[in-house]
């Protein structure tokens, strides 16, 4: 798989191998500097044939987030997830003959914050429209959404990438945000495919959602993906929405397209309802690799929605999504325009319940993302790849901080325990950070064993799995049942020191004739003896000492 | 002439006014009978099938339908020129906003009595958006409409 191993300095190759199994892991990020060279020599090989001329990709994604309200965007019925089925439904959610939708203030508040947050201008006036098409969970036969109007517009979303060889580089990146829109949710279908029939469930017909709708400004899976992990934070931030995937709460659709660097853009798919973060890179990278295989063994891309198969690990046409469709969007009739206010234009005579305040919105808008990652490297001057680690994984910032407030070890240090060790026992065993078996002020103890030269590092990593299987022992608890303080006793190590020179007649030999780094394998001996209870510093002075004390022996 | 304007003005009414609807762009979704009333083609007919899964079942039903078109079209005769559109007469009120408190719900097995079908707490729907199978392989009255005098000369 060469080909795919430069996905993303914007070149993309076809793949030797098309494997419909495993394609959709080009290991991105690669330098530019290889990339280039590897176009290159490709080109020279290449000969006559237009093939092996890189090709560009283009991304563009438009997200549904939940809006996180007790109420629905026009009714007063309740929102929450796997309630039993319609009875979160009002007549309005049922769209009886009627019933007429009322705005949310919510709502409304949650699209401004989001907006502002995503640096977009908020429309002080915005209108609603019917988008119309037929489906048994749509029951009105249209959605309520802004069509020709939305509530914010022309936005920006500063998101970050790590790459490298050990993806240890932060890569800066920006995607503009072309549009925020209000609307309303669709109820859920369960296809019966062998009673043939499909059983309607309306609790979520009418939620709110904010679509985010975002210019094509990214080239590979892995750039989508980490926009979609940055607005996620940044939402969840806010509490204008909870954006668990998982629940449906931040669903992805991606338009992508390829093309060769300098000439227009091609023909584009729409890869739909990709709801899981594990997927979103692979799901796109897969339909990029397939329009490059498609058109350059002479096919053609055709304007089709397709969805991304988890199991197969590929993208289908969707059938029913077969040819353009025609929305017939018109102004919602029963909705009059949505005005909303700033510091300046307050109107006076109306209650207060009735007016947003974009200006007092901006006020209270909490820490976003850049900013905590920000805090986090000035205040305990770690790196700033290592502040986007805490803030991925939840509770993992509390974590972080718990620890730092109970222990005397530098932050620097402290980060590396969390991350490498703890962090390593929870993906490994797939425990969040808020059920993991050590807990903060537990680590914080066993760090400051550490710290006051109680227990050496291995030690402490012995004590560390214990405490990980354990059953939430004190860590000095552990190390007292286990004996691993450090060895204090000076005679004893001395000892210890002289019965490994004792055993290790050739590596004292060597060290003698002037092979200084021999000396490291002896100290690694001594510390296997003690199960790593002495401390490497003591043990290299002792062995030192020794060595010039002791005579030359000939060997046996 | 006639027939050019006709077929532009049904399909203002008809499709958005963004565009024709899908796999209509080239054929006219009317024409004309002998008599100056339109008919709606095959196409426009299978069209509305597959998107609103209703079965149009007989030369009665869509004659009712082109009725219903021939009556909508009366607003085409009304004189707009240099009028602003509006979207409804209550834009100039204020959109009354809604505290986000829960006052609705929980009438599950209400709401059901109105459906034909239910199943436990569900709503029983055909299956959804599995799209018609060709118009020659379904068994619909248009299939089986011939082509006659009065009727539109198939144009598949």
């Amino acid at each position: 798989m060469a080909a795919s191993a430069i996905g993303c300095s914007r070149r993309w190759f076809r793949a030797g191998n098309f494997n419909f199994g495993n394609v959709a892991e080009p290991r991105c990020w690669k330098s530019l500097v290889l990339a280039s060279t590897f176009f290159r020599s490709a080109s020279k090989t290449a000969g006559k044939q237009n093939r092996d001329v890189p090709w560009a990709a283009v991304v563009g994604l438009e997200i549904h987030a939940q809006i996180s309200s007790n109420s629905k965007l026009f009714s007063g019925s309740q929102v929450q997830f796997a309630a039993p089925p319609n009875s979160l439904v009002s007549f309005f959610d049922a769209s009886l003959p009627g019933t007429l939708p009322v705005l949310n203030r919510r709502c409304v508040e949650a699209a401004v914050t989001t907006g502002l947050a995503l640096n977009c201008t908020i429309n002080k006036k915005s209108l609603f429209d019917r988008k119309h098409y037929f489906y048994a969970d749509l029951q009105a036969g249209y959605q309520i959404t802004q069509h020709r109007l939305p509530i914010a517009v022309n936005g920006s979303l500063p998101y970050s990438l790590c790459t490298g060889k050990n993806q240890n580089e932060l890569v800066s990146k920006t995607v503009r945000v072309k549009q925020i829109q209000l609307e309303q949710d669709s109820g859920k279908s369960l296809h019966d495919d062998t009673g043939h029939q499909t059983l309607i469930d309306l609790n979520r017909a009418g939620v709110g959602l904010m679509e985010v709708v975002m210019e094509p400004d990214m080239c590979c899976g892995k750039e989508a993906a980490a926009a979609v992990r940055e607005l996620q934070l940044i939402l969840q931030a806010l509490g204008s929405s909870q954006a668990n995937m998982a629940e449906g709460q931040l669903r992805v659709d991606a338009n992508i397209s390829v093309h060769h660097p300098g000439q227009p853009y091609g023909v584009r798919t729409e890869v739909k309802n990709i709801n899981s973060a594990r997927f979103l890179a692979k799901a796109i990278d897969y339909e990029i690799q397939r329009q490059i295989n498609e058109l350059e063994s002479g096919g053609t891309i055709l304007n089709e929605t397709r969805a991304f198969d988890y199991k197969l690990g590929c993208t289908i046409a969707m059938r029913d999504k077969e040819g353009k469709q025609d929305y017939r969007f018109m102004p919602e009739p029963n909705l009059p325009p949505l005005i909303l206010y700033d510091a300046k234009s307050l109107p006076t005579h109306t209650s207060h319940l009735q007016v947003v305040n974009i200006d007092q919105l901006q006020e209270q808008l909490p820490d976003l993302p850049s900013v905590k990652r920000a805090k986090l490297v000035e205040r305990y001057g770690i790196q700033p790849q290592h502040s986007f680690t805490l803030l991925n994984e939840d509770g993992l910032i509390e974590f972080f901080e718990t620890v730092i407030a109970a222990t005397q070890m530098n932050p620097k240090k402290v980060i590396g325990w969390i991350l490498k060790d703890v962090l390593g026992y929870l993906k490994q065993y797939n425990v969040m950070v808020e059920e993991s078996p050590i807990s903060p002020l537990l680590l914080a103890e066993l760090l400051n064993l550490l710290e006051s030269g109680m227990i050496s590092s291995s030690a402490a990593k012995q004590v560390l799995e214990i405490m990980w299987n354990g059953e939430g022992k004190s860590p000095t608890l552990i190390v007292k049942e286990k004996k691993l303080e450090l060895i204090r006793d000076q005679n004893e190590l001395e000892h210890i020191c002289q019965a490994v020179m004792d055993g290790h007649q050739k590596e004292v030999e060597a060290i003698k004739k002037g092979n200084k780094k021999v000396l490291n394998k002896l100290i690694g001996e001594v510390q296997r003896e003690t199960r790593g209870r002495s401390d490497p510093v003591s043990v290299k002075q002792i062995l030192e000492k020794q060595l010039l004390l002791q005579p030359t022996k000939k060997n046996p | 002439m006639w027939a050019l304007r006709v077929s532009s003005l049904a399909r203002a009414a008809f499709c958005s006014r963004s565009g024709n609807s899908a796999g209509l762009s080239s054929v006219p979704p009317f024409q004309e009978d002998g008599r100056g009333r339109k008919k709606v083609t095959l196409e426009l007919l299978d069209h509305l099938e597959r998107l609103a899964l209703v079965d149009f079942r007989n030369q009665e039903g869509v004659e009712r339908l082109e009725k219903a078109i021939e009556f909508a079209d009366q607003l085409l005769s009304i004189n707009t020129d240099g009028v602003e559109p509006m979207d409804s007469v209550l834009e100039d009120r204020c959109l009354y906003l809604r505290e986000d408190n829960v006052t609705e719900g929980n009438f599950a097995e209400e709401l059901l009595k109105n459906a034909n079908q239910t199943l436990e707490e569900y709503f029983i729907a055909p299956p959804g958006n599995i799209p018609l199978p060709k118009l020659e392989d379904r068994d619909t009255f248009l299939q089986k409409k011939k082509p006659s005098a009065d009727m539109l000369p198939l144009t598949f």
